[in-house]
């Protein structure tokens, strides 16, 4: 394996995840996130030179709406998995 | 003493018109219910497929257009990932490699009245997020949805700004052209319309600009004034005592004309944008880019040069009149009912601007409908009411926007049209003031103002004063 990651790299991936991981899950993650850096590493066997980099897969662009409301009073739906609801609000703890 | 200079830039959000969302067909509209207006896209529901909004882009490149940037005619959309409850997708849709507009520029006034151009370095599209209700005793938060995917557009500024005035000049400049092109109402107080200031300062004649900071909450031009000078000062005095300006973003609370740190550089967030893939490209092709162009509407320089020439108002007018949107409205919609542009005009540079001053409001709130103001100048030019019964007439139609041929009648305060009653109540008045006939005929002829005083008391202002005159001077003869 080319790429090792580091203790503090897999560390910061966590917080930016907000993931809490064991030592074991940290060791698989570190393992498996160096794989794969190792496969993409391979595009770099070929000469992109000149290439516009791609966005996108599929030659599709301009996919648009017209500006007309269609939704309707979508409180229900949305609110039907909330944990807590108050008000016709979800409730979350205090964030300022 | 060293002498300082400030460095301003801002980035302001601008709340686009449309009347539904950005990604999804979700109204747009204020003052619904909680989450009334949400659906599985603007929360953020696993599988659902953002479809972007074409007058979204329209807009965004009209504000390019009017600010003369260059249109990126093939843009995309990024990812800006960041855990925030106001942010049910764990990320919020905006533009980083390349954004619709690039390199514009617009030209300030300042208060010297020297031109100033301030650079702007983008502008790019992006949607809002939740509303977040804070309880100030409870455990919890409450959030409403309805403001996210709501779009936005971010105009992002160099750092060209000297002083607060400059950063005024500039928000009311953007304001204008954003409010004449339609794609936004840009009120501050209602939060369509943000802005952030990032300020630093360095020695007068340094080259190396200073570390900055970033202003936010900012509800105001008065807010972003006083926040503009309270942080200048914090920095001169971090300076001049030795210690060192951070980089951080702050709070400005405006009731304690006070900013406190939210987050400082150490922990500056790592966005880790990447191109949305839910997304695909926006070609804007030379056919869309050369019809956007051509359907842009009357801006005020050439509303300005119009009003000159159509309505021969002085240059001042116009550039007063058309130095807001919604004063340029009320004047052309006051002026097609009354046919008379120059009253038009100085009933609002007289009496509405200063009724406007004294309600501490702004041109975009004026309270009243064009066509009371026609009606109430159809009244004057018919002689129906005099100029003073006028300006109290005015007074209710700004206070109550009342039907002002209504209110005169209602309040009987027509002119004294019969001229005979009229002559009588003169000829006692003569009668009754010896002295000031005697005046007048020695020849000081002043003295008939005295008389027209009179006889305005004596019909309880509702004559019209250039009759009586008319009247007594062929009494006195």
């Amino acid at each position: 394996m080319a790429n090792i990651i580091s203790d503090e790299t897999i560390e910061y991936v966590g917080i930016l995840a907000k993931l809490e991981l064991s030592e074991e899950e940290k060791e698989n993650a570190k393992k498996d996130m160096g794989e794969m850096l190792d496969y993409i590493d391979k595009l770099n066997e070929l000469d992109t030179t000149g290439i516009e980099p791609m966005s996108h897969v599929f030659p599709v662009h301009n996919v648009f709406r017209e500006d007309v409301v269609k939704n309707g009073d979508g409180r229900e739906e949305t609110l039907a998995n909330a944990p807590e609801r108050k008000d016709d609000c979800f409730v979350v703890p205090k964030t300022i | 003493m060293k002498q300082f200079e400030t460095v301003i830039g801002l980035e302001v959000h601008v709340e686009l018109a449309t009347k539904t969302k950005i990604f999804c067909s979700c109204s747009t509209e204020f003052g619904g219910e909680p989450n009334a207006h949400t659906c599985p896209v603007c929360t953020g529901m696993p599988g659902s497929l953002p479809v972007l909004n074409k007058q979204v882009v329209e807009y965004a490149a009209a504000v390019g257009l009017a600010t003369n940037c260059t249109i990126t005619q093939n843009c995309k959309f990024d990812r800006k990932n960041y855990f925030y409850p106001d942010n049910p997708q764990n990320y919020q849709i905006s533009q980083l490699y390349l954004p619709i507009c690039r390199d514009g520029s617009i030209e300030i006034e300042t208060e010297d009245g020297q031109k100033k151009t301030i650079g702007i370095h983008e502008i790019h599209m992006e949607e809002d997020a939740g509303k977040l209700v804070h309880d100030e005793w409870g455990e919890n938060s409450l959030v409403d949805y309805n403001r996210s995917g709501v779009p936005l557009i971010e105009i992002v500024s160099e750092p060209d700004m000297r002083s607060a005035d400059e950063v005024i000049a500039y928000l009311e400049k953007l304001r204008m052209i954003v409010q004449y092109l339609g794609a936004s109402d840009c009120k501050l107080q209602e939060g369509s319309m943000r802005a952030d200031v990032n300020l630093s300062v360095r020695e007068v004649g340094a080259k190396e600009f200073g570390t900055r900071t970033e202003m936010k909450n900012l509800n105001s031009f008065k807010a972003i004034r006083r926040a503009i000078e309270a942080e200048r000062e914090r920095q001169i005095d971090l300076i001049e005592a030795g210690k060192e300006v951070i980089q951080e973003t702050r709070r400005w609370d405006d009731t304690k004309e006070y900013s406190y740190a939210m987050r400082s550089k150490e922990d500056a967030q790592d966005y880790r944008y990447f191109p949305d893939p839910d997304l695909v490209p926006v070609i804007i092709s030379d056919e869309w880019l050369a019809d956007l162009k051509a359907r842009q509407p009357e801006l005020q320089t050439e509303k300005m040069e119009r009003y000159k020439t159509e309505f021969k108002l002085p240059e001042y007018d116009a550039k007063i009149i058309t130095g807001n949107k919604k004063m340029a409205d009320v004047f052309e919609a006051a002026t097609a009912i009354c046919s008379n542009p120059k009253k038009v005009s100085n009933w609002l540079m007289v009496e509405t601007m200063r009724l406007l001053k004294e309600n501490d409001l702004d041109a975009d709130q004026i309270p009243f409908s064009p066509e009371n103001l026609a009606k109430l100048i159809k009244l004057t030019d018919d002689r129906t009411i005099n100029s003073t019964v006028a300006k109290e007439v005015f007074e209710q139609v700004f206070a109550n926007d009342v039907d002002p041929e209504v209110y005169v009648e209602e309040h009987g305060l027509k002119t004294v049209a019969d001229d005979g009653a009229l002559r009588s109540t003169i000829e006692e008045i003569v009668a009754n003031n010896p002295q000031s006939v005697e005046d007048y005929k020695s020849g000081k002829k002043k003295a008939i103002g005295f008389l027209v005083g009179q006889t305005m008391k004596a019909t309880q202002g509702k004559a019209d004063p250039a009759t009586i005159n008319q009247i007594l001077v062929e009494l006195l003869k």
